[in-house]
Parts: C-alpha cells; structure tokens; sequence
C-alpha cells in the first residue's frame, strides 16, 4: 500500500460486495431505482388480480378475503416501494451532480437507508404467505378492522416501521446535502427546482413520518398488549387512528407529488429552449403547497361526522390548495409559450403529466366541496381521483426523468422510437382504465368491493381492458431501459440540447466520482449551465 | 417522426374529446338528483362544481395544445426570452382565488343546512354489523336486521350455479327493507357493533359512517315514495361488499299499516 492508494477512490469491490457496501450516491441511485422498479412490477401484478377479478360481476378468481389483500398490498408496495424508493433514487443520483457535490453528506448512512428497504418488503410481501395471510384492511389499516386480523400485522407494522426509518434517513442525508454542500456561489435561489422540490420534500417526511410511526405503534399496542389507544369499549376512540393517520397522509401525498413537480419543472424548459417561468413564485408555490398539506388532513374523513365549524374549516383548507397548484400549471404553460419546442419522449411524458395531473387536480377540487364529498366518499370516484395524480402524475414524473437522465446515467441513448411508443401505449390505456372510474363512482360504485351490481359492468369491463393493456405495456419500458443498459447510441455530455444543470457539464456516463473539486458556479464557462443571480 | 407526433396529437385530443363527449351523453350525468330537497342541492352543487372545473380544464388544455402547435422548434424556431411576469402571476393567482370564492358560499350554505337535524319527526337508530345492519325505529318501536338476500348470496359464491345477470338487484336487494314515510323529516342516527361502516344511500344524498362508540346523526326528508338502493362505502371487512341498504319510502298511510302489520309480528 502506497500513499496514494489512500486518495484512490476508483478502487471498488466487484461483484456482490461492491452493491451491499457500497456508499457511492450513484450507486445507490441506481439500487433504488432498480427496487423500485421490481416493486411496481409486483404492485403493478397485485393491481391485474384486482382489475381481473372486476372485468365481470360475481365473483371468478379470488375470495374476498384476498381481494382485500390484494387492495391494502397495491397501495402500500406502490406508495412505500415504487413511488418513494424512486424518487429518493432520483435524489441521490441527481441531487449532488445538480449542485456540484461529490456524494451525498453521509454516504454510510445513504448505504443503510437502502438496504433497510429489502428487508422491509421481504417481511411485508411475506405476510401474503402467513396462515393469517396478509393485512386486509385497506392501506390506511382503520382500527378496529385492522385489529381483527391475524399475527402478521405485527409483520406489516414492523415493515412500515424499516420504511419510516429508512424515509427518515433518506431525508435527513438529502437536507444535510442540499444545505451544505452546495458548490460556491449556489445559493439556496439559484438551485434548480427538482432540488428545491426534494428539500421540501424532505422536510415534510421528518414532520410526518414519526407521526406514521406513532399511530401503528398504538395499533401494534392495542392487539397485542392490551392498550384501547382506539377501542371504544376500553375508553378509546377508532376516529382517533383517522386524524393521527391522515395528519400524516395528507403531507405524504405530497411526498409523492412534489418531487414529480420539480422533475417537469427541469424538463419542459429543456425542450422548450426557453427558461422556467416564474421560478421564484415555483418555490413560494411548493412551499405554500408544503404547508397547506398540514393543515387539511380532515378532508381524507369528513363522513365520520365532524363540526360545522371544522368541516368548513378544511374545506376552505383544501379548496385554498388549488391555488398554488394553478400557479404551477401556469407556469408550465408560460414556459413552453413562444417556447421552441421538440417533443422527445421526456418532453411527451412531461406534458402527459402536465395534462392528466390537472385532471385530478380538478377532480380534487370537487371532493373538496364538503356536501358534494358525501356522495364521492370512498367510491370509484375517489380511486379514479388519486389515480390520476399518482399514476399518470407521479408515476408519468418518474418515467419522464428515467428518460431524461437515463442517457447520462448509462453513456447510451434509449430507443427514441420504443419511447415514443411506451408514451402513446401508456396515455391511451391509462385513460381507458381510469376515466370509466369516474363514472362508476359517480353512479354509485364503492370503492374496495370484490364484486358490483350488474349496472357498473360496461364501465368495469373497460377499465380492466385498460388495465391490462397499461400493465402489460410496462413490460416495454423494462425493455427500454435494458437495452438502453447495455448499449447503444453514445450520449455527449450535453445530452439535450436545452439542457441547463451542472450535470450536464459531466460526461455521459456519469464517472463513479463527480465534482472532486466543487465547480465554480459564477464561473463564466458555467454561465449557460447555472442560473443567473 | 415530426408529422407523427402532430398526426397522434391531434388523434388523441378527437379521442378524448369524442370519449368525454360520449360519456356525457349516453350515461349523462352519473350523479342522481335524489328524492331529498339536500339530495338536489348537492345535485345542483355538483353540477355547478363540475362545470366550473370543465371550463378551466378546457381553458388550460387549450393553452397547452395551442402552445405545442404553434411553438414547436419547426414553427418557432428561436424561443422568446421572457421568464417572468408580475403582472401575469398575480391574475393568475387572483382569478382562482376568485373562481374559489363563488364555489365556497353555495357549498356552505348546503352544509350548513345539511347540519340542521333538529325537528325531526321520526328517529331509526342504525347500526352496522359484519355483514348486515340493524334498524330500530325509536318511537314506533320496531327493530329488525336487514342483510343480502338469499339470491345474491347464492350468485356471488366463487362457482355458483346462478349467475348474478339472472338476479333481480344482484347485491343491492335485502331481506327485510328500511321502510319509511315520505314527506316526513327523519333523522338517523348510526353507530357501529364491530368495525366502521358507512351507510349510503345515493339518492339520500350523503354517507355517514357509523362508528362503534360513536353516534352520528344526519336527516333526510323523501319526497318521492319509491325504492332506493345503496350500500356499505367504508371497508369493513370480507364480505363489504355484500351489505346493501334498500330503503322503501311509502305514503303515511301505507306506514302506518305497515306498523300494525309489524307489530302483530312481534307480538
């Protein structure tokens, strides 16, 4: 060993050894983003069994028992496993090459939030095998019927514990990044905005993360030793659970949605070739957003009968949320206006989301109207709702930045061609399997039955046509990405032309170590990469 | 690559145009006005809403596809430079605020009216059971349970021998119906045996969970004698799904008989 081994940080392990140790953000990055693949896969196969045992009244493949397994299963593997895990991959491969870091602040740390999450979803998925079988109670696990099931909730619970750890962690690592390894002359109002967005992000899951811990501990509590935290007959109060729960699920809806929010806000100036608009108003609007999302979590339960005066209160909240959220919208829209656009498959899933992410938006409006909510309440119209921002928001976000970096990610261009087709495939059958939804719920179809009255069939039967042909039309993407791993078109540095971001001014593929020494961002070689003070 | 792009563009906006127009008009608009003055308002409320949500998602959609067309790199080949406006942002940020405003008062007047359960005429204490419900009518002292009927039941077992299109209201016809007067205020209250569940009624206009510990309360007056028809909306369960509601609203007259004919049960 000589000297200057000790400065060699190009010596890694191979194999095996070099994934469990690593503490490399890109390579973590890339261990989320593979998890997070493999999760909605799976999520995605528990989302078929739902829609196929729906394609026809009566009930054909599965018991109810498993259907609502099968319901709880999908949301939390897509919410804790697909959607999570990918943004903080994202974040960890992009937040330090966007602000000119090396790695992230507390790289060993980053290597055990990830490798927390295997094991959380080992003993999650394991529970489907359990005598009890798994939980069935809807992802929100509503005391007492979360409480009446069998000993794998203790299983379920400690999962959703490793995740909140993990979460926690993730975050922590994210805000340590941001806020002090900034490259000099970066100050908080020139980073770009999918960094502004995960630092608020971030921010919210240390809120209410603890708050998710909290309230399944009580649950864990109340079945297994003896406490009434929500048993009436002890004292205790089932609504309770509701207001703990949704105070943390308000703000983790925006979890989900805020890192999608700084995702299309990078791309569409990129293929617009024209700045974002509004930037400064963009975060005042993320953060009133961050706020608001503390303050109307009733709105998740107004029938379980509350005051006048609350009711109003978080209806008023809620409906106030539409205002940031337009100010978003409107500044997408600025942004692409006189704009000189292309419409490469980032740019075409980035607009699919603009789009179909403002059809829940104005749906969410709706439910915000407290009398009118009392009907759309926990029917297909709300399914339909938080689908459409999650699927074609969320998810749309996610699939637009995998095809927006994935070329500095691997050196290699994707199939332009197949993206454009995964693109078109995925926005026609996701309007097929979700649009129906609404009518469903507005005709009076509640949301996690295993079978339906003979008046919803046509409406079902086209949603579980969609359903399929989006599933299968995933399959693709996986493709996309493995051939686009393994080879192909050589990327430049620069990648889109639009482009603006440090991360453009590394080669394609990213090197394992990046900014060494910090860039210079008022350097004037870096002008066209960073924004102007 | 280009004229495909503009060519699927402009197939996609006719589909979905065509789609929602369809499903406007052929199943109209899903959500029944109901029997009950607070079903309407809520009718009216949700068209008002949905409207209003129609009109800016037009607006916005139309902005975005006249911006794909006109601005793409073939038509305008050099990008403006603007990237902000005062002027702009604070339009944008008051007109909604406005929109919201005009949305907020009828909203609440509805509620408001919807919290007035007091004078009722009649009181039936509901409650929700895995997986059946119980009615007891507090003055006229009757009390029942009331679950999926026998033909439902039989249909919707995995293999049954039934088919559910062979039965009349497959999952949404019970045993023994709530029946009630018309034109007579009736205040409900729900509360729970096991878990929480969720009576609705469509027609009625509104939900309420019923919750073991808890008593909700909530009203309705039916001004049309009929059949109406829902179900549990909050999952309690396996058999969630299989727990329909049928409410036969009938003249006063017709009540009363049905009274005496329940009592002489009982008795």
């Amino acid at each position: 060993m000589t000297d200057t081994t000790l400065d060699n940080h190009a010596h890694q392990p191979s194999g095996l050894a070099r994934w469990l140790f690593s503490t490399n953000h890109k390579e973590i990055g890339t261990l989320y983003l593979i998890f997070s693949l493999a999760m909605f896969l799976i999520g995605g196969a528990m989302a078929l069994v739902i829609r196929a045992e729906l394609f026809a009244p009566g009930l054909h493949l599965v018991n109810p028992e498993f259907f609502n397994q099968m319901t709880t299963m999908h949301a939390l593997v897509m919410i804790f496993g697909a959607v999570m895990p990918a943004f903080v991959g994202l974040a960890n491969w992009m937040v330090p090459l966007m602000i000119g870091a090396p790695d992230m602040a507390l790289p060993r740390m980053n290597n055990w939030s990830f490798w927390i999450m295997p094991f959380a979803f080992t003993l999650l998925l394991a529970t489907l095998f359990m005598p009890s079988g798994g939980p069935a109670s809807g992802w929100t696990l509503y005391p007492p019927l979360s409480l009446q099931g069998g000993n794998s909730l203790a299983f379920v619970i400690l999962a959703i514990h490793l995740m909140g750890i993990s979460s926690i962690m993730g975050a922590i690592n994210i805000i340590a990044t941001i806020l002090n390894m900034r490259a000099p002359g970066m100050t908080l109002l020139r980073m770009p905005m999918f960094v502004w967005t995960w630092l608020i992000t971030a921010f919210l899951l240390i809120a209410v993360m603890p708050v998710l811990a909290g309230a399944v501990t009580m649950l864990l509590t109340d079945r297994f030793f003896g406490t009434s935290f929500f048993n009436a007959a002890g004292g205790g109060d089932p609504v309770l659970y509701q207001h703990i729960f949704w105070f943390f699920g308000h703000p983790e809806v925006y979890i989900m949605i805020l890192p999608a929010f700084g995702i299309v806000s990078e791309i569409i100036p990129t293929f617009s070739r024209k700045k974002l608009f509004g930037y400064t108003s963009m975060v005042y609007a993320t953060a009133s957003i961050a706020f608001l999302s503390f303050i109307v979590w009733a709105h998740h339960m107004f029938t379980v009968g509350m005051p006048l005066g609350a009711a109003l209160f978080f209806m008023y909240a809620t409906m106030v949320i539409a205002v940031p959220t337009g100010i978003k919208i409107f500044n997408w829209v600025s942004t692409m206006w006189q704009g000189s656009m292309t419409f490469e498959t980032p740019m075409l899933f980035a607009l699919g989301f603009v789009v179909l992410f403002t059809i829940g938006g104005l749906s969410g409006v709706m439910l915000a109207i407290v009398p009118a909510d009392f009907q759309y309440h926990d029917t297909y119209f709300v399914v339909a709702h938080f689908h459409y921002v999650l699927v074609t928001g969320a998810v749309f976000a996610i699939m637009a930045s995998v095809y927006y970096w994935l070329p500095k990610w691997t050196g290699n261009m994707y199939n332009e061609t197949l993206g454009k087709i995964h693109f078109w495939w995925s926005t026609f059958w996701v309007n097929v399997l979700f649009f129906p939804q609404h009518y469903l719920g507005l005709a009076g179809m509640p949301r996690r039955i295993p079978d339906y009255a003979i008046q919803f069939t046509e409406f079902n039967v086209i949603s579980s046509i969609g359903g399929f042909a989006f599933g299968i039309g995933q399959l693709l993407f996986v493709y996309i990405v493995w051939q686009c791993a393994r080879g192909g078109e050589k990327a430049t540095a620069q990648v889109w032309d639009g482009a603006r971001g440090l991360e453009w001014t590394v080669p394609s593929p990213a090197p394992l170590h990046t900014f060494d020494t910090p860039p210079d961002v008022n350097e004037p070689s870096l002008a066209a990469h960073t924004r102007g003070v | 690559m280009k004229h495909l792009n503009s060519l699927i563009v402009g197939v996609a906006v006719f589909a979905v145009v065509t789609a929602i127009t369809w499903g406007m008009l052929s199943v109209g608009d899903n959500l029944r006005p109901g029997v009950s003055p607070f079903s309407q308002d809520v009718y009216q409320l949700h068209n008002t809403v949905l409207g209003v949500v129609t009109v800016i998602g037009v607006l916005v959609f139309t902005a975005i596809f006249t911006s794909v067309i006109l601005h793409s790199r073939n038509k305008n080949p050099v990008p403006a430079k603007f990237s902000h406006s005062t002027k702009a942002e604070i339009i944008w940020t008051a007109i909604p605020i406005l929109i919201l405003v005009v949305i907020a008062v009828p909203a609440t007047q509805v509620l408001v009216d919807m919290e007035d359960t007091g004078n009722a005429d009649m009181n039936i204490k509901v409650t929700g059971y895995q997986w059946l419900w119980k009615y007891d009518y507090l003055e006229d002292d009757i009390s029942f349970y009331s679950a999926l009927d026998r033909d439902s039941n039989r249909a919707r077992q995995i293999g049954s021998d039934l088919k559910p299109q062979d039965v009349d209201n497959y999952l949404l016809e019970v045993n023994n119906p709530l029946v009630v007067p018309v034109d007579t205020k009736i205040r409900i209250l729900l509360t729970a045996d096991d878990v929480i569940h969720s009576w609705w009624v469509p027609d009625l206009g509104w939900k309420r969970d019923a919750i073991p510990g808890m008593v909700n309360e909530a009203w309705t007056i039916i001004e049309k004698e009929g059949t109406y028809r829902g179900q549990c909306a909050e999952l309690c369960g396996k058999d969630h799904g299989f727990m329909p509601i049928v409410v036969e609203a009938v003249s006063k007259q017709e009540y009363n008989e049905w009274v005496t004919q329940q009592k002489g049960i009982t008795q």
